[in-house]
C-alpha cells in the first residue's frame, strides 16, 4: 500500500469511525431516557419524530442554539479548554478499538480498526489516565464550590478505580501475552465441545470481568457511583457552570467513554467479533459488526439498567469498596492466573 | 525526513514547556506545562520505538503523579504567586553552572556514545523486550526496587495515619 492510499484509507476509516461513534453516542442518550423512562413507569420521548428517534437531533440544535455563558468568576483559558479536553481524549481512544476482521473492498484489504499497534491497551489506559483532566480542570477553573468538589471527587474516584480496573486486565494480558486488542481477541475465537465459546470471561477470568466492570461504572461516572455529579447534594458537579455546547461536550464526553469501555470489555472478556458466521459472503462479511454490536448494546443497556436499579454509594463507601473490597480481590485474581498459567503452559 | 521533523516539533514543545513551567505565575499553568514537557516526552520515546516506555511515561506521569499534583493544587486553592528578582546567588552562579554542565554532558555523551547518535526506531522497545531484561538481566536491581517503592508506601501510611487515630485500642484502654 503506497502512502497516499495509506492516508486517504486511514482518513476514511477516522471520518467514519467518528461518525458511527458520535451517533451511538446521540443514540445512547435516547436509549437511556426511554428505558429508564420505561423503568420509572413513564414513556420516555415520544414527541419529536416516531417513538421519539428524532429526538437526539433536536437535542442538538437546542444546544447549538442556546446561548453559551461564561460566569465572571471563572479562569477562562482552562475553563474553556476543560470541555475541549474532556471530548478530545474520550474520541481518541477509538482509534485503537478494532471493530471486526479485515475487509477487502475493490482489492484493497484494510483491518476494520484506525491503527493497529502493539501496545493498543496502553494506549487506551493513557488516554483514559489523560482524560481525568477535563474533569478535574473544570472542577477547578469554574472557581464555584460545586464545581470543585465534583472536580475533587472525581479526579479521587478515577485514580482510585483506575488501580483496580488496570489490575483486573492483567490477568486477560497473561493469558493472551500481549498488548494488541486484535490478537486477544484472536485468541478468544473458538469453542470448547463445539458449545462453550473460548472466551476469557469463561477461561477464569470471571471474577476479573466483574471487578472490570465496576471499575469501569465508577470510571465513567455512572450510577452507582456518580459522586462528581451527585445532583441532590453538588448541582451538577464539575459541570455546574457550563451551558450550551460546552456542557453538551461533556455529556458528549461521558457517553462516548461509556461506549468505550463497552468496546474494552466486548473485546477482552466477551471475544470481540466472535459469533457464528453462515450465510452469503456478504452476510459473513457482516455478521462480526454484528456480534460487536451487540455485545456494545448489551453492555450499555446494562449501565442504564443498573443506573435505574441502584441508588448512588456514599463517598466514603465509595472509597472503601475501591481500596478495600476491588483491589484485594484483583490482586488476587491476579496471583490466581499468574499461578495457574505458570503451572500448567 | 517525517521523524526528523516531529522530533524537531516535539523538542520545540518539550522545551517550550520547561521554560513555561519556570515562568508561570499560576501553579496551576505549571502543572500544565509539566504536563506537556511529559507527553511531548513520551512522544520522543515513541520515535525512537520505545513504544512501552512511551506508554508507561504517558501513563504514569501525566496520568498519574501529574494528576496528584493538579488535585493538590485544587485542594489547597492556591493562587497568583507573587514575582520576586530572586536570589542573587543563582542569577550569577545558576545560570553559568546550568550552561557549563548541559555543555559538558551533551560532550561526553557526543564523545562516548561511539556512534554519535541512534536511529529513529531503532530500539527495541515492544513488551517482551523490556520483560525480558526486567525479569532476567535486571531481576535484582527490579527487586530491590519494588521492596525500596513498598517502603515508602509504608512510610506515606505511617505519615498519612493521625497517631490519635493509629491506635484506638489505647485510647479507651
Amino acid at each position: 500500500m503506497s502512502a497516499g492510499t495509506f492516508v486517504l484509507v486511514s482518513l476514511v476509516k477516522i471520518v467514519i469511525a467518528i461518525f458511527v461513534l458520535l451517533t451511538a453516542v446521540a443514540y445512547t442518550v435516547w436509549l437511556e431516557r426511554k428505558v429508564v423512562g420505561h423503568i420509572q413507569n413513564r414513556w420516555g420521548p415520544t414527541r419529536v419524530g416516531p417513538f421519539g428517534l428524532l429526538q437526539p437531533l433536536a437535542d442538538g440544535i437546542k444546544f447549538l442554539f442556546k446561548e453559551d455563558l461564561t460566569p465572571p468568576h471563572v479562569y477562562r483559558p482552562l475553563y474553556i479548554a476543560a470541555p475541549m479536553i474532556a471530548v478530545i481524549f474520550a474520541l481518541t481512544s477509538i482509534a485503537v478499538i478494532p471493530v471486526g476482521n479485515s475487509i477487502t473492498l475493490g482489492g484493497l484489504t484494510t483491518n476494520l480498526q484506525i491503527a493497529d499497534v502493539n501496545i493498543g491497551l496502553l494506549i487506551v489506559l493513557g488516554i483514559t489516565s489523560v482524560g481525568v483532566y477535563g474533569v478535574a480542570l473544570a472542577g477547578w477553573s469554574s472557581n464555584s464550590k460545586y464545581s470543585l468538589l465534583g472536580g475533587l471527587r472525581a479526579s479521587a474516584q478515577m485514580i482510585s478505580y483506575e488501580v483496580s480496573l488496570g489490575l483486573s486486565l492483567i490477568g486477560v494480558l497473561i493469558m493472551s501475552g500481549s498488548f494488541s486488542l486484535r490478537h486477544i481477541v484472536e485468541m478468544q475465537s473458538g469453542t470448547y465441545w463445539h458449545i462453550i465459546p473460548r472466551w476469557n470471561i469463561f477461561q477464569g477470568q470471571f471474577v476479573a470481568f466483574f471487578i472490570y466492570l465496576m471499575s469501569a461504572y465508577a470510571e465513567t461516572n455512572r450510577i452507582p457511583f456518580d459522586l462528581p455529579e451527585a445532583e441532590t447534594e453538588l448541582v451538577a458537579g464539575y459541570h455546574t457552570e457550563y451551558s450550551a455546547m460546552k456542557f453538551a461536550m461533556f455529556f458528549m464526553a461521558e457517553y462516548a467513554n461509556m461506549i468505550t469501555v463497552a468496546c474494552l470489555a466486548s473485546l477482552l472478556f466477551l471475544g470481540g467479533w466472535n459469533g457464528p458466521l453462515f450465510g452469503s459472503p456478504l452476510l459473513q462479511a457482516i455478521l462480526p459488526l454484528f456480534w460487536f454490536g451487540l455485545r456494545i448494546f448489551f453492555f450499555l443497556f446494562l449501565y442504564i439498567w443498573v443506573r435505574g436499579t441502584l441508588p448512588r454509594f456514599r463517598y466514603d463507601q465509595l472509597m472503601a469498596f475501591s481500596w478495600k473490597f476491588l483491589l484485594p480481590l484483583a490482586i488476587a485474581n491476579l496471583v490466581i492466573t499468574g499461578l495457574i498459567v505458570a503451572l500448567t503452559s | 525526513m517525517l521523524h526528523l521533523i516531529i522530533f524537531l516539533v516535539f523538542a520545540a514543545v518539550c522545551i517550550a514547556g520547561a521554560v513555561s513551567l519556570l515562568v508561570q505565575r499560576h501553579p496551576i499553568n505549571s502543572a500544565l506545562s509539566l504536563i506537556a514537557v511529559m507527553v511531548s516526552l513520551a512522544v520522543e520515546y515513541l520515535l525512537l520505538g520505545a513504544e512501552f516506555v512511551a506508554a508507561v511515561q504517558v501513563i504514569v506521569y501525566a496520568g498519574a503523579i501529574m494528576v496528584l499534583f493538579v488535585f493538590v493544587i485544587m485542594l489547597l486553592n492556591a493562587g497568583v504567586e507573587e514575582r520576586t528578582l530572586g536570589s542573587r546567588v543563582a542569577t550569577i552562579f545558576g545560570i553559568p553552572a546550568m550552561l557549563v554542565g548541559s555543555g559538558l554532558l551533551a560532550w561526553v555523551l557526543v564523545q562516548r556514545s561511539g556512534t554519535g547518535s541512534v536511529a529513529a526506531g531503532a530500539l527495541w522497545g515492544d513488551p517482551q523486550k523490556i520483560a525480558q531484561l526486567l525479569f532476567h538481566e535486571f531481576l535484582l536491581p527490579f527487586e530491590v526496587t519494588s521492596v525500596l517503592v513498598l517502603i515508602a508506601i509504608m512510610g506515606a501510611v505511617v505519615l498519612a495515619s493521625r497517631p490519635d487515630q493509629a491506635q484506638p485500642g489505647k485510647k479507651e484502654g
